[in-house]
């Protein structure tokens, strides 16, 4: 059947010109369904432009000699988001009660909550295992030299970042609120007052008070889910970028390679 | 007025004018752009420190409030001896259950022992259970007659001086009064003072912070323990 002229209708009522992967119309179900993800991903990327971003974070070049030590660094993130995701769930029962909810509730997610275990064993130890990763990627950069410039900057971000995976630490460590959390915060804020002049308001600020007590908790609290997670992804993200601009280092031992034209010729 | 104004001066002037400034207006110091963008500035600094400074002083207006002295009844005068100590329970932390109680030893004054010049306001020697270290809670050993502290080892003697371990002054003191409570003389604790290694009274100080020589003035004692 041949096909019909078209009507003459006026041009801002007729239908679109076909789009580049719709092959003027004639897609069967099956190619259109195929074709939704590609549809979907390009509708956000007119919009945002963010395939570039997302190829320059992704695709970089790596040097010769890149080893499983630099997986150190994912590692660690992968750590805290371990901890970040936990952390959000069992916020979700945890009450910062010291007249004994606190505790009661620790007691409840562990014993009665269902995988109430699970997930506080994953976020107890997970912190450990980010502690000492954090540590064992410090001791990667710093043995392969990679704080040398221009990476000076990114060490400095790393060292806020240890203090502030130190900070969670510290924090979290009260939170449970047994004995053990109670006198090692003791400890840990008296430690905090032995400095000079400003020890002692030191530890007033962190106890929120001359005592441990119903303030404290609830500050601790507060740093340890709101103030602190929100700077380390502020920070990791700082870090990350500083990584994806200025590349990675190759491994001390690497030889560095001449370029095919600045080499000696063999005679 | 500018037309006038040389090469020489046009740097110098303080006027818009005098500098060819675009926009610029006769008697004018300021143009109006930079004065809008300095007026931008202030008010989003204004907008800023609104929540800010607010929100800094409640997370350190604890420093500065001062404690409040109370009187808490331990038990009657005839509890206590005066040549050991008797364990009583104290509330330091009101509010929050047993995290807020405290451990005190409390034993009569004894002339004999008790040489060093006290007053009438401690007619009973009470003396806290706060390592004098970092704070661990410290445990009377009757048979030893030492104070001894689980954490890292601190010991004192039957007055609270040091005679071993990590601690860098003797174990604080309670200030304790008798009173009449229904007919029945009772003993009451109250506000906490420091010691140093003479056994001289100080304002309060927290564990870990010497008294003794330069000490006193390194670890000033602050508002939210001093009466």
């Amino acid at each position: 059947m041949p096909k019909l002229p078209a009507p003459p209708i006026p041009a801002p009522l007729k239908a679109p010109p076909p789009r580049p992967e719709e092959s003027n119309g004639a897609t069967s179900p099956v190619e259109h369904a195929a074709g939704a993800g590609t549809a979907v991903v390009d509708w956000v990327d007119e919009r945002t432009s963010l395939s570039g971003a997302a190829r320059w974070m992704m695709f970089r070049k790596v040097p010769k000699g890149t080893n499983w030590f630099y997986t150190l660094g994912s590692a660690t993130m992968f750590a805290f988001l371990n901890q970040a995701v936990t952390g959000v769930f069992l916020a979700m029962f945890y009450r910062p009660d010291p007249s004994g909810g606190a505790y009661e509730s620790v007691r409840h997610i562990t014993n009665e909550v269902f995988l109430g275990q699970f997930v506080r064993g994953m976020h107890k130890w997970g912190s450990t295992v980010m502690v000492v990763l954090v540590f064992l990627h410090m001791g990667r950069t710093f043995f392969f030299g990679a704080y040398k410039y221009p990476r000076e900057l990114n060490w400095v971000i790393g060292v806020a970042l240890l203090i502030l995976t130190m900070v969670m630490s510290f924090t979290g460590y009260l939170l449970p609120f047994d004995q053990r959390a109670f006198w090692a915060t003791t400890v840990g804020v008296n430690i905090n007052g032995t400095g000079p002049l400003i020890g002692p308001y030191l530890s007033d600020f962190l106890r929120g008070g001359a005592e441990i007590g119903s303030v404290t908790l609830s500050r601790f609290y507060a740093i340890h889910m709101l103030l602190v997670p929100g700077l380390i992804a502020a920070l990791l993200g700082a870090h990350l970028y500083l990584v994806a601009k200025l590349g990675t280092t190759a491994p001390p031992w690497q030889k560095v390679e001449k370029a095919p034209e600045l080499r000696e010729t063999q005679a | 007025m500018g037309s006038l104004a040389s090469k020489h001066d046009k740097q110098a002037s303080k006027y818009t004018l005098d500098r060819h400034m675009p926009g610029a207006f006769e008697g004018e110091t300021v143009t109006r752009r930079r004065f809008m963008t300095g007026s931008a500035h202030a008010a989003g600094v204004v907008a800023a420190m609104s929540f800010t400074l607010p929100a800094l002083g409640f997370a350190i207006g604890p420093i500065f409030k001062t404690k409040p002295h109370t009187w808490e009844t331990v038990g009657p005068t005839d509890m206590f001896p005066d040549n050991n100590y008797i364990p009583t329970v104290i509330t330091l932390t009101p509010g929050i259950g047993e995290a807020g109680k405290g451990l005190v030893y409390v034993r009569q004054k004894n002339p004999a022992i008790d040489t060093d010049p006290y007053d009438k306001n401690t007619p009973y020697i009470a003396i806290t259970s706060r390592c004098a270290h970092l704070g661990c809670p410290v445990r009377w050993v009757p048979a030893a007659e030492r104070f001894i502290c689980p954490c890292h080892g601190g010991v004192y003697d039957l007055l609270g001086r040091r005679v071993g371990g990590p601690p860098p002054r003797p174990l604080d003191r309670f200030y304790t009064r008798v009173v009449d409570v229904d007919g029945t003389a009772m003993v009451q604790i109250g506000s906490r003072f420091s010691v140093n290694s003479e056994l001289q009274r100080f304002s309060p100080r927290d564990p870990g912070e010497p008294i003794d020589g330069l000490g006193q003035f390194a670890y000033p004692s602050r508002p939210s323990i001093r009466r």
